[in-house]
């Protein structure tokens, strides 16, 4: 019984963090990418850790592997959330199909502080000049 | 039945695991390679997990642990250094 749901916890990880390795591949752009990443990748690696505290059995490792999913569930959010902040400042071009870029022009390009809705960033009228490409902008 | 699992479970990974080294190879920005990287790190979390119930050796899940901590350390240590570094790619 223990084996059975071990299998199952182990395999169905597995297969999620098989997801999170396909949306990185396919997805066109970096937010979308990290949006399959971050959330499969997270869940995937939670499952396995239940997986082996379940086939292990003892208290010990049960609280490790409960920390490591803590570890995961708490970092994964703040990583992501620096990552794509720091993307979007670099000028990462969007997918050529995003319906709406709500930041666009409210980030001051020097200081990176963002505005409200109705005072633009002082300096380049606050424009910031974006483009949008699909998955094969070449290399700068 | 069970080492079929165990089998399926490590094949799994171990495609993923060449899907974000693709990734990580084409790029196209630094931001992408480091995400790539961060799965990366979290692909080995779910390999020592395996490995753990594979070999039955429960020490294996400190690694894990640290792992993922100093995966998070580096991804906040990439995201400062694009973000503070000035690099611009529409410039």
């Amino acid at each position: 019984m223990i084996e059975i749901l071990t299998a199952v916890f182990l395999v169905a990880g597995a297969g999620f963090m098989l997801i999170a390795a396909l949306g990185l591949l396919r997805m066109p752009d970096l937010l979308t990418r990290m949006h399959a990443t971050t959330k499969a990748g997270v869940l995937g690696a939670g499952l396995i850790m239940v997986g082996a505290a379940i086939f292990i059995g003892q208290l010990t490792v049960v609280v490790k592997a409960v920390a490591v999913i803590a570890f995961l569930i708490l970092t994964a959010p703040v990583a992501a959330h620096a990552i794509g902040r720091a993307g979007y400042f670099m000028g990462v071009p969007l997918w050529s199909q995003t319906h709406t870029d709500e930041l666009e022009g409210r980030y001051d390009p020097e200081t990176h502080i963002l505005a409200s809705s109705s005072e633009k960033p002082s300096g380049n009228d606050g424009q910031v000049p974006r483009e949008t490409s699909g998955s094969d902008r070449q290399e700068p | 039945m069970f080492d079929y699992a165990i089998f399926v479970a490590y094949a799994l990974l171990s495609l993923a695991l060449v899907l974000s080294f693709v990734r990580l190879v084409l790029g196209p920005s630094l931001p992408d390679r480091v995400v790539a990287l961060e799965l990366l790190a979290s692909l080995t979390v779910g390999f020592i997990g395996v490995a753990v119930v594979s070999t039955g050796r429960s020490a294996f899940l400190d690694v894990a642990m640290v792992l993922a901590l100093t995966a998070f350390l580096a991804a906040i240590a990439f995201a400062r250094y694009l973000e503070k570094g000035g690099h611009r790619l529409n410039d």
